[in-house]
């Protein structure tokens, strides 16, 4: 099997599994929201209500679509597709497990290990509100500029205090922007220097500031609740996605839903060890490379998971955020926080070794 | 040979985009096709191996001062009633500056010799660490000016977004 | 002028650092979210569960049938005078040869309408009835999807002879 073609299987599987991930979010919420308010959730369809997803899916198709007159039309249909399309790129660069081994070939289970990785990603987060503002613009309705006008505001402010706080790991890692290379390190070495567990050499450990701030601003660039003011539904209507109906709103959700994904994924990658697990040494002398590789995957995916239920426990805790309380928060704590912590954790590099 | 087939697209992408921002009716629209623009520059600078500068323009660019101007744009409101009427002197005047820019330009072009092109020692010598050490090392002064102009810049900016304080 | 001491005088004071934080304060509200995902659940799932009623509840309408299945009703209407709703109509006619083991007495309601929006189960129709004929059950009433649905007729209302419906919980032991 060539490489081109093992990637190529790897890259639809990857769109497939985000895709898959994206719909059993939608039913993981609905039933995180009703065992967190001690309700029961959706238990119909299938055997404890596993089809849900589908019928939904089903309900979005069957709708009626409705374009409004006084729409820009094309960008109207532009909208929905550039918020899907750079939903699903940024996976391009996840490092997803050890690499395979077949017959002396070595398959890294990574579609691109490009050596920019996250400013990749950086990159098209930032395109991101595109999406948004353009679907927002397009409907030609009050409710729906305020949307998309509070959106790219929003994910400009937290952009900012998010890449600072990457820097900090950066440091960590000799400076390499590749995601592999991230990943690679954290299970290397004895954490602390001193506590021998093989793969669990985690840049939390180091680095819980820029953790905490990488996680505040990533719940604000996927729109999640305590930030969801682009579409709070109480004074918006929905905000950017009022117009939307029918398979372009599901556009919408759906992209949410692989936002989220996709960022539990990197805040696993960069803080949480990524696919390194504890004791990874240990398996790799006793087992098949292979299944420790998917064992590796299995930790990532692990990771990805507990990430996804916690942006949805903390939607239903905390309330949403006054805009002006979102800015200053953004603006004046977030941001001189990483900066902070970025000089720290240059001055300790510098003065004291690793 | 097929990198020079990526080139040549990527340029008529280029031109036709850049084309587009001027000659597009909505401003909205001028503003998405300069984004294209921006996007087929960065591909020039991947084919130059120049992959940081790509995604920085990118990041910077596409990412962030453009979706300052679409958001501007989006709140101006501006279609065709909006627009104000310009006289007849100044349509002409402009047409009679542009003019002279053209010349002058043609005339600077006419005696430009074309650079032979340079093939860069290493393959990866727009990678970051190469960039940034070029940035830290030799041009270390022109980079920090740049910091001090942006710092005058922002400085500008609050100044204007300050209220005045009335005595 | 106070004229309790009840009265409170509300401030806002200061937060300290560790409040300014606020991140304690957002794990103790994880964890308060938390705990709520491993409590009993509240839901009843309810076409296969149903909430037990308490006795007195007041449902839909019964028209009792005797120990021979002859109905009660003798279409007094004194059920409808009681009615502050007005929502229950009869027409009264007088048993023929041959159909006494269907109505008890020489009187019964040949037409016995309750329009199931107008009433508000008060009640008042079963304490008027001086012959043990209409009760209010337990069952609900079904949802329908016009409003001329819900003008019950005797075919809904009277009990099947097969399927008593048990009243003996609003039967009255006290008398008059």
């Amino acid at each position: 099997m060539s490489i081109v073609l093992f990637k190529a299987i790897l890259v639809v599987l990857i769109f497939l599994i985000s895709l898959g991930i994206a719909a059993y979010s939608t039913y993981g919420e609905r039933k995180i929201a009703a065992f967190l308010q001690d309700r029961i959730g959706p238990d119909r369809a299938g055997p404890f209500g596993l089809l849900q997803p589908i019928a939904d899916g089903v309900k979005m198709f069957l709708k009626e679509e409705i374009i409004p007159t006084v729409s820009d039309k094309l960008l109207f249909i532009a909208g929905p597709s550039m918020f899907m399309l750079t939903a699903l790129m940024t996976s391009a660069v996840i490092p997803w497990g050890l690499p395979l081994e077949f017959g002396g070939t070595v398959y890294a289970l990574q579609v691109a290990d490009i050596n920019i990785g996250i400013l990749y990603i950086m990159g098209v987060v930032s395109l991101g509100v595109y999406g948004i503002m353009i679907g927002g613009w397009a409907s030609n309705n009050k409710f729906a500029l305020l949307g998309a006008i509070r959106a790219s505001s929003q994910m400009i402010s937290y952009e900012l205090a998010m890449g600072m706080s990457v820097i900090a790991v950066l440091l960590m890692t000799n400076g390499s922007l590749s995601l592999n290379n991230i990943v690679q390190s954290q299970g290397e070495g004895k954490l602390y220097g001193f506590i021998n567990i093989s793969g669990m050499n985690w840049n939390i450990f180091y680095q819980p500031v820029a953790f905490i701030i990488f996680l505040v601003c990533s719940f604000a660039e996927t729109n999640r609740t305590p930030f969801d003011l682009p579409e709070s539904e109480s004074e918006l209507i929905g905000g950017f996605h009022t117009e939307y109906s029918s398979m372009k709103l599901g556009l919408y959700l759906f992209g949410e839903y692989i936002n989220m994904f996709i960022s539990s994924a990197v805040i696993s990658c960069l803080f949480l060890g990524g696919y390194n697990f504890p004791g990874i040494e240990y398996l790799g002398t006793v087992l098949p490379h292979n299944i420790v590789s998917l064992i590796s995957v299995a930790a990532l995916f692990g990771k990805i998971f507990f990430f996804i239920f916690f942006f949805m426990w903390v939607r239903w805790t905390i309330p949403r955020f006054r805009y002006d309380q979102l800015m200053r928060l953004g603006w004046q704590i977030l941001m001189p926080l990483a900066i902070i912590n970025v000089l720290i954790t240059g001055g300790i590099l510098t003065f004291f070794g690793n | 040979m097929s990198s020079q087939i990526v080139f040549y697209m990527l340029a008529a992408l280029s031109v036709l985009s850049a084309l587009f921002v001027v000659f597009s009716k909505s401003p909205i629209y001028s503003v998405l096709w300069l984004i294209v623009c921006f996007f087929s520059i960065a591909g020039h600078y991947v084919m130059l191996n120049a992959q940081f500068l790509a995604i920085v323009h990118i990041i910077v660019y596409a990412g962030a001062i453009m979706v300052l101007m679409l958001f501007t744009v989006m709140l101006l409101n501006l279609n065709k009633e909006t627009e104000p009427h310009k006289p007849a002197m100044l349509k002409g005047a402009a047409i009679v500056t542009g003019g002279l820019l053209m010349l002058v330009l043609l005339a600077a072009m006419r005696s430009v010799q074309p650079a032979p092109y340079v093939a860069p020692e290493k393959a990866d010598v727009g990678f970051v660490q190469n960039v940034g050490m070029k940035l830290f090392t030799d041009f270390l002064l022109p980079f920090e000016m740049t910091s001090v102009l942006f710092i005058a810049a922002m400085i500008g900016a609050v100044v204007l977004a300050k209220k005045e304080v009335h005595e | 002028m106070q004229l309790t001491n009840r009265s409170k005088v509300v401030t806002k004071p200061e937060m300290t650092f560790v409040e300014k934080l606020y991140l304690p304060a957002i794990f103790s509200g994880l964890g308060i979210t938390i705990k709520h995902l491993f409590k009993k659940k509240a839901t009843l799932k309810y076409p296969e569960q149903t909430r037990q009623f308490a006795p007195v509840y007041r449902g839909m309408h019964v028209l009792k049938r005797d120990e021979q299945g002859r109905e009660n009703c003798t279409a007094c209407g004194l059920c409808a005078v009681s009615c502050p709703a007005e929502a229950i109509t009869m027409d009264a006619a007088e048993r023929k040869k041959g159909e006494e083991g269907l109505y008890r007495e020489e009187k019964y309601a040949a037409r016995y309408e309750i329009n199931m929006l107008r009433c508000i189960y008060c009640g008042l129709c079963e304490e008027a009835c001086p012959k043990d004929a209409i009760y209010l059950t337990d069952r609900i009433v079904p949802s329908e999807y016009s409003r001329g649905e819900f003008v019950f007729g005797k075919d809904v209302l009277v009990e099947k002879v097969d399927q008593r419906i048990d009243v003996s919980k609003r039967k009255k032991t006290y008398t008059i």
